[in-house]
């Protein structure tokens, strides 16, 4: 036994090596996508942060009235704002919505083409799985302290941290809805004269929409679920309240600021719930 | 003028193509393939032709291979080996060797389809599903859309144009899969099984929709079946597959009087014979009639005066019995009850029983001017009991 710990394997040591050498050899392109997306970021929430507060619920209402018609939600998502208001958590409100908005977006942007793909490629799929089991399944933590390295602190760390823990939803969920296309569906699309992009286009990306739309919502609330975890590397938002109280063992702060994110996400489920995807399928 | 050609085709599923070919080439059964190299043959050495107009029934139990062969001709499955020719104006084309852009073509303006389990969009509107043909065929929106209207009206759905499918009962599903086909206009129409998801009520009526709309348009259609009494009703030729074989092709009512093997036999033994037999197969022939006295005897009741094969008179011992000329568009409530009529020879054995339970009298077949049997309630009995289905019988 003493030879099997005396002889270690240096799995730690090589990864860090290679994020090391990392850092030599791109850090000009690490330092630009930072840079890029830490400009995005800042500039959507100074954008939210200078309309007045009534007028971006008035959207947020707006919205959710075009997509659901139901007056008991707009009650709900009013009453659920005007509290975060209340409790003086709006600009941290507006930090966490545009985080988890800009994750979604680019685990959307990136995850759903890779689901195509994987579909129509069963080897790529068998090559990813195990990819997204890692990373959905290694603690966020770890791979916190890479980013860390390769961002530097602020919103892009979470970002990143965000992404790689959300985009496995939308890939699993796009390959799933991509791969069940009912068969005959496929055939009467070749049969009344589709090429390869109008079967994907007018056949396999409707037919799939359901799944893709429920890996969209799950993609949001994993970002979400990310907050806090982001707050430690910097980034803005509702979870530097909570890590701030958890330091300074404050109940009434966490208690605050965790009831807070509870109404975003809750809000947020609400929204993106869309009635019409059961009967779609 | 021959519309689909089928020469010698080989369909077969799997990997090994090389050492699946010569093996069929050696006379190996499907199962022994299948054990040796691993592939399933989907139809072996199928040869069949359909003319313009006609309405070629592929019959066999499930896995005989007739929807394989079906989706041979819009290229939906691959041909190991033959040709399989699609008309395209004055030309054949081979489908299974054809370009990407020649198949679009075929697909968009020469062969649609209609699937067994409809197929319809269910994202689409009935309206939008009908027209998503139209829209491969590159057709403006505007003007698809009417189309599918009109289409629609035809099947008698213009009210549901902007429902989802899911809001329709089966039968509806399958007219808009119906109309969704015919709408594109092209010469051959596949059709797997359209009619076998719904149930019986349903199925005979799309089934005698079917019949009226090909009497108006004059499609060449290619009807996969499984239920021969569908096969003889609206098939003008049958080819009856076997584990990926034709083991039969021929009329409909021929396949009923003369099975080839014990495995179409087992099929007829089943239908009903008003669908399918003729007056030809029913009729006793004049030359087997008993003469009495220079009379020919029709029963002990009633006799026939012939002169050259020409009718003089017909008699029982009342004395003569007036005839009537029956054409299919008499109406029997106009008609005497008392009297014989002559009857075309390729008479329906239903429309013969119609007017048997109408007039008392025997019935004369005709062949222009010429007597050739005759008809009566003997007959009938014997084609009810299935005396006539059986290979080695003679009528």
């Amino acid at each position: 036994m003493n030879w099997l710990t005396d002889n270690k394997i240096p799995l730690g040591a090589w990864m860090e090596n290679f994020v090391d050498w990392l850092v030599d050899a791109a850090s000009v392109f690490f330092d630009l996508v930072s840079i890029t997306l830490e400009t995005m970021i800042i500039s959507m929430v100074d954008a939210i942060e200078w309309l007045h507060p009534l007028v971006v619920i008035g959207v947020v209402l707006a919205g959710a009235w075009f997509l659901h018609r139901s007056i008991g939600l707009l009650v709900f998502i009013a009453a659920a704002l005007l509290l975060i208001i209340n409790m003086g958590y709006w600009v941290e409100t507006i930090q966490t919505l545009v985080l988890v908005v800009s994750a979604t977006a680019i685990s959307v942007l990136i995850g759903v083409p890779i689901g195509i793909a994987a579909a129509h490629r069963p080897w790529l799929y068998t090559l990813l799985r195990p990819m997204l089991d890692l990373m959905q399944t290694i603690p966020t933590f770890v791979y916190l302290i890479p980013t860390l390295i390769l961002f530097g602190l602020g919103y892009v760390p979470g970002l990143i941290s965000t992404i790689i823990f959300a985009i496995a939803a939308p890939i699993r969920l796009t390959y799933l809805g991509v791969s069940k296309v009912p068969n005959e569906l496929l055939e009467a699309g070749l049969a009344f004269g589709c090429t390869k992009s109008k079967l994907l286009y007018k056949v396999e990306l409707p037919a799939a929409m359901p799944s893709i739309m429920a890996g969209v919502t799950q993609c949001i609330m994993l970002s979400l679920s990310m907050v806090v975890i982001a707050a430690l590397v910097g980034a803005d938002g509702l979870g530097k309240p909570v890590v701030r109280a958890l330091n300074t063992v404050n109940i009434s702060q966490g208690f605050e600021a965790g009831v807070a994110i509870v109404l975003v996400a809750i809000i947020l489920d609400r929204i993106c719930k869309t009635p019409s995807v059961k009967n779609e399928v | 003028m021959t519309v689909v050609s089928i020469e010698n085709v080989d369909i077969v599923f799997g990997d090994n193509q090389e050492k699946t070919l010569p093996l069929m080439d050696k006379g190996h059964s499907r199962d022994e393939i299948l054990g040796m190299s691993g592939d399933v043959v989907g139809v072996q050495n199928a040869n069949i032709e359909v003319n313009e107009g006609e309405i070629c029934v592929l019959m066999g139990l499930s896995g005989s291979g007739k929807s394989t062969l079906l989706r041979a001709v819009n290229g939906l499955n691959k041909i190991a080996r033959g040709r399989c020719l699609v008309r395209d104006g004055d030309k054949m084309i081979d489908m299974a060797k054809c370009d990407e852009t020649t198949l679009r073509h075929m697909r968009t303006h020469r062969v649609s389809m209609v699937f067994q389990s409809f197929a319809l969009m269910p994202w689409l509107t009935v309206l939008e599903n009908v027209a998503f043909g139209l829209e491969m065929q590159g057709m403006p929106k505007e003007e698809r859309l009417q189309k599918a209207r009109e289409q629609l009206k035809m099947v008698s759905l213009d009210q549901w144009a902007d429902k989802k499918p899911d809001e329709l009962s089966g039968g509806m599903r399958q007219r808009v899969g119906l109309a969704r086909a015919f709408v594109m206009d092209t010469d051959v129409l596949l059709m797997d099984e359209p009619f076998s998801a719904l149930d019986p009520l349903i199925r005979s009526q799309l089934q005698d929709e079917l019949i009226e709309l090909q009497k108006r348009l004059n499609k060449t259609i290619i009807f996969v079946s499984h239920d021969l009494d569908e096969a003889l009703k609206i098939g003008t030729k049958i080819a009856i597959m076997e584990s990926a074989r034709i083991i039969q092709e021929d009329t409909p009512e021929q396949i009923v009087l003369n099975p080839a093997t014990e495995y179409v036999e087992k099929f007829v033994a089943h239908t009903n014979p008003l669908n399918v037999l003729r007056g030809r197969s029913l009729m006793t022939a004049i030359d087997q009639l008993a003469v009495k006295d220079g009379r020919i005897m029709v029963n002990d009741d009633a006799w026939i005066e012939l002169d050259g094969g020409k009718l003089i008179k017909a008699h029982n011992h009342n004395g003569e019995i007036a005839t009537v000329d029956w054409t299919p568009e008499t109406i029997l409530a106009n008609t005497p009850k008392e009297a014989v009529f002559l009857v075309p020879a390729n008479i329906a054995m239903r429309e013969a029983v119609e007017i048997r339970y109408h007039a008392d009298q025997f019935m004369i077949l005709m062949e222009g001017d010429q007597c050739l049997g005759v008809l009566q309630d003997h007959n009938f009995y014997h084609a009810l009991l299935g005396k006539h289905f059986g290979r080695d019988e003679s009528l």
